[in-house]
């Protein structure tokens, strides 16, 4: 496997104008020639598919859902991130780009991060003009906030609903071209597998949902946009269906999969109430502008949060971050609050949560304030757990919500696979160790409406028209292959739920692959997971049939696939000797329980190539430099 | 807690279907009504029979996948969730709650809970959108909008296209969910360019597709989970006026 990050030559602020201008373009007469597959329709996808159907490409598209519009991205509350300085505070394309390779704990390549900050007030302008109604101030002028891990206000939000109203913004421009016929729309259709013929992409083999057929889909290029793979852990903050099928997929097809254990830990989940839990809601890290984290100083002190007077209160974000405070970034939020439980001063079901306490912004701001400003975030809280946090403070804890690794892709987006591009939070790119709040909608889009559709020209403009279509061998063969395997899931005929296996699965990954990872852990791990594939092959039950609407062989079919995936996962994470961002190996730590970077050995991103089920992947290296943001310890104090 | 189930059940799109009694027992109140479905499943799964098909994703109230009535009331009889949020400390011990799928003629069965809800694309496809191109846009800042009406906007906006409405209305009416649309756009300078043109192409597509008309029983956002206003029909209704009074290439 070679990794050649083709990173364009020149200063940082010049690379991707330079690269531009040097691209190969696809003349307008000559681009309806070219077919081109998204896979996903969340932000990345939904904003990929609109934007190539505008320039002429004949797309085919492709989701899981009912409608585009219900992709996962939908959920996301908090805000999107650009560099307008609107607010005069001393915003800027290199702070934000500063500020994400930090923030990322120099895992990131500086080059995507780079253009990611350049594109970000493009995005702003364009959701605009679709009518994507943002935050505005009484003089008609877009409203700013801040987030964690920033000291400058540059989070443009839509109440606590910024995911979905950008989302709707793609997925009406996405709408749009399904009207004007250069995009073709296929709902309830999943991706099992990819098909790779003579080194390159040609197309993908998909499951009718509805009618359970099997078909081949042939294009000159393939995008991924398939979200991240959270749902390794059962629970996370994700929609019940988000999975890791797609990359997975691509990955045994010859896709290096880089730095699978780069996870993020959002701070402020819903901690689950008991076994029956079947997702963790996530409560917006925005709530962190106002609200403040605490614990009793007692350990074990089970007094209601009113009754334990302020002298008695750990505030221990503000104590341990004077500078940051409770905005520290969501690692280091998470990661505090699982030592103060860990060491007896959790509250809530086991101990495993911690208050956050609107009293103080309540008192200072009056209720109608805090109303406006979190309203439905409140009003989510109370329906779930029955608790009305303008009288209480929330209980919260952290929750698997994000993942940073992915498949991974050189500066245009490519994969390992030529042809085979990925988008949005399915590839590695730009978030390094830890993602900052409210840039994963911004990397979404960015990707989607500014990056790929200049990159994936030049990639058709150099390989030219793929000459294997759907009834070719290549995509027999991969037919058969998919056929079988429903078939095999069907004829198990065991005694066990996919859903049990996915909570065993979760439960083992949250304990020694979570929050927390050790060698001795994460052997176990390794240890368990093949016994538990194992057995999931011999007793997995499927009941019906495989040529009608079968949720349970749906689930079955990816949890099969987080399966074999959690396996490198890890791998990734044992042989990553360090702590990095949401990666904190208990062996690497300061004294001050921070995490200890080990930048001599461990600088680089690590890609594996897929060997075979339950074989050791083999491991490659992107190195990472860094020219622009010099290596340093992350300091939020 | 102990409930009985009424559930349809409905092997495909041209099956006929019944309603099914099972019983559920040992359910906390903290359990979410999809998650007590989930252990019904579970059991059903041990038993090899078939579980029951239902609609669900994320599983905080956004992205619309819902699709159940339960007791009559789409969603649920609570107000302003979607069934998701639902848990089961709504309801009392022993209750016997019947669960069925949002029905339409638009809305075709394709599985027990499971309905099509494709036609709500298409009506945003005729024309629910701001005809611009990835690119090319002035600053975001450059035309100002007044917070009243970006407030507005965002109210309409806030629909999560679920179909509630149109399961709740008694002429099976998508009035609520394309006016929400129609509105959003409406209430924005971006919107304007095209107004005429997109209320008359929605409303052709609405009607369509088989939806019913409105006859002002505001059932929908009686049943609305983001309580969409049923003003915004009534601002649908005149903008449609006037593009129909005004020339055919206004």
């Amino acid at each position: 496997m070679q990794l050649d990050a083709k990173i364009p030559a020149g200063p940082i602020q010049d690379k991707w104008d330079r690269h531009r201008q040097e691209m190969k373009l696809v003349n307008p007469a000559n681009k309806r020639k070219y077919r081109v597959i998204v896979v996903g329709t969340g932000l990345a996808g939904g904003s990929a598919a609109a934007s190539l159907g505008e320039l002429g490409y004949h797309v085919d598209c492709f989701c899981f859902q009912d409608s585009p519009r219900r992709a996962h991205s939908i959920a996301a509350q908090g805000g999107i991130n650009a560099a307008k300085n609107y607010p005069n505070d001393g915003d800027s394309i290199w702070r934000l780009f500063y500020d994400t390779v930090k923030g990322g704990d120099f895992r990131a390549r500086e080059a995507n991060v780079y253009r990611l900050a350049q594109v970000s007030n493009d995005i702003i302008d364009q959701c605009v003009a679709q009518g994507v109604p943002f935050a505005r101030e009484y003089g008609g002028l877009l409203d700013n906030r801040s987030f964690g891990g920033a000291q400058v206000s540059r989070t443009f939000y839509a109440r606590g609903q910024t995911g979905q109203q950008l989302l709707l913004g793609a997925y009406q421009a996405l709408a749009r071209q399904i009207h004007a016929k250069t995009v073709t729309m296929h709902p309830r259709t999943e991706l099992l597998d990819v098909v790779v013929h003579e080194g390159r992409a040609r197309g993908i083999v998909v499951r009718d949902l509805v009618t359970g057929k099997i078909s081949s889909h042939a294009a000159d290029a393939v995008v991924l946009a398939t979200g991240g793979y959270s749902n390794v852990f059962f629970l996370s903050t994700n929609a019940k269906g988000c999975n890791v099928t797609a990359t997975w997929r691509a990955h045994r097809r010859g896709a290096g999969f880089a730095n699978p254990c780069f996870t993020q830990i959002h701070p402020t989940g819903i901690p689950p109430s008991g076994d029956h839990v079947s997702k963790t809601t996530l409560m917006s890290e925005s709530l962190r502008n106002d609200g403040r984290v605490w614990v009793p100083k007692k350990p074990g002190d089970k007094r209601a949060a009113a009754q334990i007077p302020e002298s008695e209160r750990d505030y221990y974000l503000e104590r341990r971050y004077p500078s940051f405070g409770n905005l520290v970034p969501r690692d280091v939020a998470s990661r505090a609050a699982k030592e103060r439980c860990d060491s007896g001063h959790g509250v809530g079901p086991g101990g495993r949560g911690v208050f956050l306490d609107f009293q103080d912004a309540i008192k200072r701001l009056g209720r109608d304030t805090i109303a406006a400003r979190y309203g439905n975030l409140f009003d989510m809280y109370h329906h779930i757990v029955d608790v009305d946090p303008y009288q209480a403070p929330m209980v919260i804890y952290p929750a698997p919500h994000y993942t940073m690794g992915g498949l991974w892709v050189d500066y245009n987006l490519m994969s390992t696979i030529p042809g085979l591009h990925v988008i949005g939070e399915a590839n590695f790119s730009d978030h390094g160790a830890n993602r900052l709040g409210a840039s994963a909608l911004m990397q979404g889009l960015a990707d989607g409406y500014f990056v790929l559709p200049y990159t994936i020209g030049d990639y058709l403009a150099r390989a030219g028209n793929s000459d294997v279509k759907a009834d070719h061998a290549a995509f027999q063969a991969v037919e058969r292959e998919v056929g079988e395997r429903i078939k095999k899931l069907l004829g198990v005929g065991g005694k066990r739920s996919p859903d049990s296996f996915h909570q065993e699965l979760g439960r083992l990954m949250w304990d020694k692959c979570g929050m927390g990872r050790t060698a001795e852990g994460l052997n176990e791990a390794l240890a368990r997971i093949p016994a538990l594939r194992e057995e999931f092959w011999r007793d997995v039950a499927v009941p019906g049939t495989g040529d009608t609407l079968n949720q349970t062989l749906e689930k079955a079919g990816r949890v099969a696939d987080f399966l074999e995936f959690a396996e490198t996962m890890c791998l990734d994470a044992l042989e990553r000797a360090e702590s990095c961002g949401g990666h904190f190996r208990e062996e690497y730590q300061t004294k001050e329980g921070e995490a200890l970077r080990r930048d001599d050995e461990f600088c680089y991103g690590a890609v594996w190539e897929f060997r075979g089920v339950g074989e050791r992947p083999a491991l490659h290296k992107e190195p990472l430099t860094f020219e622009n943001v010099h290596l340093s310890t992350r300091s939020y104090k | 807690m102990r409930f009985t189930l009424k559930v349809w059940r409905q092997a495909g799109p041209d099956a006929p279907g019944a309603m099914q009694s099972y019983e559920v027992d040992g359910i906390t109140p903290e359990t979410s009504f999809l998650e007590m479905i989930d252990l019904l499943n579970e059991r059903l799964i041990a038993e090899g029979k078939d579980p029951i098909a239902f609609e669900h994703d994320c599983r905080e109230g956004i992205c619309g996948m819902c699709s159940m009535v339960i007791d009559g009331v789409p969603h649920s009889p609570e107000r302003a969730v979607t069934t998701c949020q639902v848990h089961m400390r709504s309801f009392r011990d022993g209750d016997e709650i019947h669960v069925e799928p949002f029905r339409a003629r638009a809305f075709p069965v394709l599985r027990d809970l499971v309905v099509d809800r494709g036609a709500l694309d298409r009506i945003i496809e005729a024309g629910g959108y701001v005809s611009v191109k990835t690119g090319g846009t002035p600053d975001a800042n450059l035309i100002p909008v007044a917070h009243a009406d970006a407030e507005r906007a965002m109210d309409a906006a806030s629909c999560i296209g679920c179909g509630a409405c149109v399961a709740a209305c008694p002429n099976a009416s998508a009035m609520l969910f394309t006016a929400a649309k129609v509105a959003h756009l409406a209430h924005l300078p971006q919107g304007q360019v095209e107004r005429a043109q997109r209320v008359r192409a929605m409303v052709e597509q609405m009607d369509a597709e088989g939806f019913g008309n409105c006859t002002n029983h505001y059932e929908c956002m009686a049943a609305c989970p983001k309580e969409i206003d049923v003003e915004f029909i009534a601002l649908m209704n005149r903008d449609y006026l006037k593009a129909s009074l005004a020339a055919d290439d206004a």
